[in-house]
């Protein structure tokens, strides 16, 4: 499979400054592409286009050639930089995990998620689990594409390799594509196939 | 660890402890005022302008009617038309509050337009107004106060909305292929759903405050039904001539309506959000 | 330049009380006896996971927990103890604070006005913004115009307005270019040379690496290790703890080695050493009351009782050579 942004540009509003302009990008199935650059090139913009989060003004997004569709589950998942954002406060673990599908017990294991946690509230827990949940919740069997806006920034390093160890791992098996967003080289070099410069795409 | 300090210490307790006690009091008088008959506060001029006593306990007036029953009566009037008004204000509050948030443009546009309006004008002079196009009675009231409460909530309602929708989980709930409808039934409504009951629960004393101040100033309800704001202005008449039970008693149960409305509100909030119940 | 001891934080632990289902009210420990010095002329830093409690620490040290905390132990700024009043009357003069949260900012003041506070001067803060390469016109602004990156740097310029005596940085650069998380550090650096003490709290070892003289190791509520930066340098045996030691190897740069295991939970943590559970060294011992305290072992401090002194055991063997060459 092959996803893929065709000239697109992308503001917010009719007066600002243009953030991504006649960008074009492709990823493949099983290619994991590191987005590097400082912050303010609009890489967690780019990353909200290819995950229908956002529409971008002019272009396209396309995947396998045709458009995204807008309704139904989306085959290109995002997950957060904050995952405390991405989960409803006044849910249990167990209802926030289960909201797109439900993942098999051994996903949960392999995660080093524990079964308890699933009726703990999102504030009983540390960032590092959190962001694992979400990573789960994430991996629906229809997800072909992920991409992940600085996943492991505000964690410990020890939880930043166990968490790109699991995702690697299934990322190889399922033959994912992914589009990583980081600041940090020294991590894109270990987890990415290729790495561009945000400020190399488009004019 | 838990002794008989610790349970008077604990937060939780002492809040649930004031909310039951605040509604004992309120559905007592409540009830007590709905079953009251007309012969207990009937005319009798041999018992005119008696001061309190036990046969009756808030004393009598000038034509001799028991100033406690007809104070029940009063009160458990005033009631129901905060009732009525909280309902349809809080509906009124809770459809324009979604509508402004989730339609946007022009719909939002006109609703903080209509809401600017009505908090722009003075409160008083509004229900005056509506009152008195309305025929003022029970109806005139009824209409004008249930019209007139709605702006505050209404703003509550729209950023509450307004927030949730841009959260984070509520796009993604939609980027794993919710439908708008199944969003609302399980994000957004429990969200929205906290404030608007406690919305509605300070929506009572205000309310209820109205309807006494323009049955005192004489557009509300008719002077032979036994209303608050109709024994006050009656009282106003006697407090010069030393009849000081005649205002002091209504008006301090008055007071305790609100301001255990209030209790109830503030404490529910409380209750309801976990980070202040935690102090 | 003499040094002065600038903070002692002595003992420190950090309850809140909450309410469980219904009714039921227990107290939750946070952040259990930990110690820690911050002298002038030097910057600590403080690293450990995020929603690990470190920035209680900061709370706590500026009394600006929540009610329903209970703090023990003891807090000195300049050998007189710290409390709420003093606090007050320091903080913004002698004791500045970036919050980690860009919330800190009054939402209805210009934002330059802010900056200078009651204390400061037009020109200074003039100056800082332009250092900090936010426009001139940006202190017209309020704190809503303004981006994520640009509030952080706002929040950092206000903490730089005063030649404070300590600086508490609560996850300064998140949200920041690289080339401006620099400059911020080397601020700090400036901050700290021209004498003050500077206490750092982040999860990026990397920017620790980079500026700070010394490193606390931040774990389940409590320090594990606090040793010299050189120390992290070199890594491997030059470490105490086995936990510092994994954290070295999981960069991305080293080995990207994870350990396995999470932290454990605050309200079921294990007796003895926290670490415990996930420890290759662990043994019988590790799991007594005396296994959590902290020694002092080459230079550093560390709560391992499997922690040995590397110099110290040259000198013994030394010794026991020499006396069988006898």
């Amino acid at each position: 499979m092959q996803l893929t942004v065709e000239g697109i540009s992308f503001r917010y509003g009719k007066r600002l400054p243009w953030i991504l302009k006649d960008v074009d990008f492709t990823i493949k199935s099983g290619q994991r592409i590191g987005l590097l650059g400082t912050s303010g090139y609009g890489k967690s913009t780019l990353g909200k286009i290819l995950a229908g989060y956002e529409k971008p003004i002019e272009g396209k997004v396309l995947l396998d050639g045709r458009a995204l569709d807008d309704k139904g589950y989306c085959p290109v998942q995002m997950i957060h930089q904050h995952p405390e954002l991405a989960v409803n406060p006044r849910w249990k673990m167990r209802q926030i995990l289960y909201e797109a599908y439900t993942p098999e017990e051994k996903l949960l294991q392999q995660m080093g998620l524990e079964l308890s946690w699933l009726n703990r509230w999102p504030r009983e827990l540390s960032g590092g689990e959190l962001q694992r949940f979400c990573i789960a919740r994430a991996l629906a069997p229809e997800t072909k594409f992920l991409v992940c806006d600085e996943i492991t920034t505000m964690l410990d390093v020890i939880t930043q390799a166990q968490i790109w160890q699991f995702l690697l791992e299934v990322a190889e098996k399922r033959q994912l594509g992914m589009v990583i967003i980081t600041h940090n080289p020294e991590l894109g070099k270990r987890v990415c196939t290729d790495v561009v410069r945000i400020d190399e795409l488009g004019t | 660890m838990r002794s008989k300090r610790t349970v008077f210490e604990n937060r939780r307790i002492q809040l649930v402890f004031w909310v039951v006690l605040a509604l004992c009091y309120l559905l007592g008088i409540f009830f007590v005022g709905l079953g009251v008959k007309e012969s207990a506060y009937g005319i009798c001029f041999e018992d005119k302008f008696l001061a309190p006593s036990l046969r009756h306990p808030f004393g009598t007036d000038g034509l001799g009617r028991d100033m406690f029953f007809r104070c029940m009566k009063g009160l458990s009037t005033s009631m129901v038309i905060g009732i009525l008004a909280a309902v349809v204000s809080s509906f009124l509050a809770l459809v324009m509050g979604i509508l402004s948030a989730v339609l946007g443009g022009f719909v939002d546009k006109f609703i903080n337009w209509a809401v600017d309006l009505c908090m722009g004008l003075p409160h008083i002079v509004l229900l005056l107004l509506i009152s008195f196009m309305m025929g003022k009675g029970m109806k005139g009231v009824t209409i004008a106060v249930a019209l007139t409460h709605w702006p505050a909530l209404t703003r509550l309602v729209r950023s509450e909305v307004l927030q949730i929708r841009s959260s984070l989980y509520v796009q993604t709930a939609y980027r794993m292929g919710k439908s708008p409808y199944q969003v609302a039934v399980t994000h957004m409504i429990p969200h929205v759903l906290p404030t608007y009951v406690i919305g509605l629960i300070l929506l009572f004393p205000h309310a209820i405050m109205h309807e006494a101040a323009i049955t005192f100033l004489g557009f509300g309800l008719p002077a032979e039904m036994p209303a608050i704001g109709v024994i006050l202005s009656e009282a106003m008449n006697h407090i010069a001539a030393g009849k000081w039970w005649l205002a002091l008693f209504p008006g301090l149960l008055l007071l305790t309506v609100v301001v255990l409305f209030d209790v109830i509100g503030d404490n529910l909030k409380k209750l309801w959000n976990p980070q202040s119940g935690n102090q | 330049m003499k040094k002065e001891n600038i903070l002692k934080v002595e003992d420190l632990t950090v309850s809140f009380s909450r309410y469980q289902k219904g009714f039921h009210k227990t107290s939750l420990e946070v952040i259990h006896s930990l110690s820690l010095e911050v002298n002038s002329g030097e910057i600590v830093a403080v690293v450990g996971s995020s929603g690990s409690g470190k920035s209680l620490l900061a709370h706590a040290v500026l009394q600006l927990l929540p009610q329903n905390a209970k703090t023990k132990g003891e807090i000195l700024y300049r050998g007189n103890s710290l409390g709420e009043k003093q606090s007050r009357k320091l903080l913004g003069r002698e004791i500045s604070f970036i919050p980690q949260s860009v919330d800190y900012l009054d939402p209805l003041m210009r934002v330059g006005a802010q900056v200078q506070g009651v204390y400061g001067t037009k020109e200074r803060q003039q100056m800082l913004f332009q250092q900090f390469g936010l426009a001139q016109d940006t202190q017209q602004k309020y704190p809503f115009q303004l981006s994520g990156g640009m509030a952080r740097r706002v929040l950092i310029s206000a903490a730089l307005m005063e030649n404070a005596k300590l600086m508490i940085a609560d996850e300064p650069t998140p949200g920041l270019s690289v080339d401006l998380a620099m400059d911020t550090l080397k601020y700090f650096r400036n901050v700290a040379d021209q004498g003050a003490g500077v206490l750092l709290i982040t999860h990026d070892i990397d920017l620790a690496l980079q500026v700070a003289d010394r490193i606390a190791v931040f774990y389940a509520g409590t320090i594990l290790e606090l040793a010299p930066t050189e120390d992290f340098v070199k890594g491997g045996q030059a470490l105490r703890h086995p936990y510092s030691r994994a954290f070295m190897s999981a960069l991305p740069q080293n080995e990207f080695q994870p350990l396995a295991g999470s932290q454990p939970y605050a309200g079921n943590l294990p007796k003895g050493c926290l670490f415990a559970q996930r420890c290759s060294l662990c043994d019988e011992q590790c799991k007594s009351e005396d296994a959590a305290l902290m020694r002092q072992v080459a230079g550093g401090k560390v709560r391992c009782i499997h922690a040995i002194d590397q110099d110290r055991n040259r000198e013994i063997g030394n010794r026991h050579q020499a006396m069988a060459g006898i």
